[in-house]
């Protein structure tokens, strides 16, 4: 069942589940796949997270064309959305896209690799074995422009944030927090424990698609050496 | 074209917002103040969507090369010509050669400078917005400096009427219109605020201490306020049972608690998502009041109902509509 709630006079949120998993994941995709078939022109965006979808719209544009209805705006676009996603069926998702992300772990890109190890009675070669072993959802994009939540991650290498955040993450940055990983598009103070960086441009305003990551993809982070990492840089510059 | 000869404690170009790209964790920004950006752009005869330029507390100072039809709305940051104040509220048209000077607030504490054209800064993702986080949008998506040299689009129609008719006018400095619009809009503004919310998705997980505090007690903005949020201090306010919540979309508006009690209402640079308990939504007809609401200024909140906040937005927008038409008509 889905459940709506008002956020505020433009924006009606969607809650599919209240459990974070790949089958909720699937109803919030599979909803969003509705929303792009059955789009309306006071409808202005949607931002999809674990549980949730919520749809922003234009209420001026639902009172001009709907002057029939005597309703609200909210709960003209509840009844519509109610309609829709009658037609929900998360099994029609299709499969994730699958991106590589080429990760340089340590060489002073991950200056705590080593404390992620102590932390888990593991070397610093098991970390990076485990955290590149796995494929990871992003269940969506949030916090700052292209920032992926990722689930998945092994138990065995969990660590607690810093105690005190950084004041400055590089661009790139890949951390862990608790049982979250990530990656960090944009320079930010943070305080997660960083064990190395991505060549990847994960934010790029001025291009036709902005960010590199969407919800859904999955990620496979791929280990590489300094050397490769610079021939990327080479290669992007 | 406008040289800035003094930049102002935070001075932006925003339009209404970037819509569209929320969806990748891209802020939406615009004007924190939407009402009277759109006020400021209908007053200089532009489209109300325009790029107009955000100032915070202190206002720029700027010479003005050609005569140019501007507009002010919002907060009053003591603007003046040749050490006459310029009226806000009001088409005016400023002579060239001519310095508009802004200094500290004295009501309110954003004040919008629309001109007839609007500012010609490039579209980043659909918007002129500056989003200084994403360090894109606006003037080189940052703040605007001393010397920066910032060029406006061409003005339209009803804005070359509008100066034609102030110019016969025009014998000092400048030439303000003798009619206004949107001021009443602003009557409530003062250091003690009333309110208007509705209950937030997660209103009910507080204490009842806490939610009977939020409604009878009043909250203090403080000077850790920007265009993120409002942040407030009082009564603390806290959930019954502690438990992480699940992070999901945010809006303008959206009150949300942080974990040492105290709220923080969410303005255009906010984040997409968060993960803080959502105790209210501020009506968005009083949106505008936060955003122009003062470091000690006093916030009430009265709770009324989501059709009730619904129906004023309506009442809100038909009078921004018939404004419109007003000015159009004067300049038929």
């Amino acid at each position: 069942m889905v459940k709506f709630y008002s956020m505020g006079e433009n924006a009606v949120l969607a809650e599919f589940g209240t459990k974070i998993n790949e089958s909720v994941h699937k109803k919030v995709q599979a909803a969003a796949n509705l929303l792009e078939i059955h789009k309306q022109d006071w409808m202005i965006e949607y931002i999809p997270a674990f549980t949730t979808l919520t749809l922003f719209y234009d209420p001026l544009k639902i009172i001009s064309a709907e002057k029939r209805i005597r309703s609200l705006p909210y709960e003209f676009v509840c009844r519509y959305l109610e309609r829709v996603f009658k037609e929900l069926n998360s099994e029609k998702v299709v499969p994730a896209r699958v991106v590589e992300v080429p990760v340089c772990y340590g060489n002073g890109f991950g200056p705590d690799l080593s404390a992620v190890a102590k932390i888990n009675g593991l070397s610093e070669d098991e970390v990076v074995k485990i955290h590149s072993s796995r494929d990871y959802l992003v269940y969506m994009i949030g916090f700052a422009p292209g920032f992926p939540y990722l689930g998945g991650m092994s138990k065995k290498i969990a660590a607690p944030r810093k105690k005190t955040p950084r004041l400055k993450i590089p661009a790139g940055s890949v951390g862990i927090a608790g049982m979250q990983t990530g990656i960090y598009p944009l320079e930010t103070p943070g305080g997660w424990q960083i064990i190395g960086r991505t060549p990847l441009e994960f934010f790029k305003p001025h291009d036709k698609e902005p960010v590199l990551l969407k919800t859904g993809d999955r990620v496979r982070f791929k280990p590489i050496s300094l050397k490769d990492y610079q021939n990327w840089e080479d290669k992007r510059a | 074209m406008m040289t800035i000869t003094k930049p102002g404690l935070l001075t932006t170009i925003q339009d209404s917002g970037r819509f569209g790209f929320q969806k990748f964790g891209i802020t939406a920004s615009g004007a924190a103040d939407p009402l009277s950006h759109r006020l400021a752009n209908l007053l200089a005869g532009n489209d109300e969507h325009l790029p107009t330029m955000e100032m915070t507390m202190i206002g720029p100072s700027m010479i003005f090369h050609k005569h140019t039809l501007i507009s002010i709305c919002g907060g009053d940051l003591s603007p003046t010509i040749d050490s006459k104040p310029v009226p806000l509220w009001r088409p005016v048209l400023v002579k060239e050669g001519s310095e508009l000077r802004f200094s500290v607030s004295v009501r309110g504490l954003r004040a919008y400078l629309a001109v007839a054209g609007g500012f010609q800064v490039p579209m980043v993702m659909n918007s002129h917005s500056t989003s200084l986080t994403a360090k894109i949008g606006g003037f080189h998506g940052r703040t605007v400096e001393r010397g920066d040299e910032i060029l406006f689009n061409r003005p339209g129609a009803l804005s070359r009427k509008i100066m034609s008719d102030l110019k016969t006018k025009l014998v000092h400095s400048f030439a303000a219109g003798k009619w206004s619009a949107g001021k009443p809009l602003f009557t409530k503004l003062n250091e003690n605020l009333f309110i208007r919310v509705v209950k937030g998705r997660q209103f009910g997980l507080f204490t009842r201490q806490s939610r009977d505090s939020f409604f009878n007690s009043p909250y203090t903005v403080t000077s850790r306020s920007d265009r993120m949020g409002c942040r407030l201090a009082g009564e603390p306010l806290f959930l019954a049972k502690k438990q992480e919540l699940i992070s999901e979309a945010v809006n303008d508006g959206t009150i949300q608690v942080s974990a040492d009690g105290n709220p923080i209402i969410l303005l255009a640079e906010r984040q997409t998502t968060g993960g803080y308990p959502k105790i209210g939504q501020i009506a968005a007809v009083d949106i505008p009041l936060i955003a122009q609401a003062k470091p000690g200024d006093r916030i009430f909140f009265r709770l009324i109902s989501h059709e009730h906040a619904q129906q004023l937005f309506i009442e809100r927008e038909m009078m921004l509509k018939e404004i419109k038409h007003g000015i159009q008509l004067k300049y038929l």
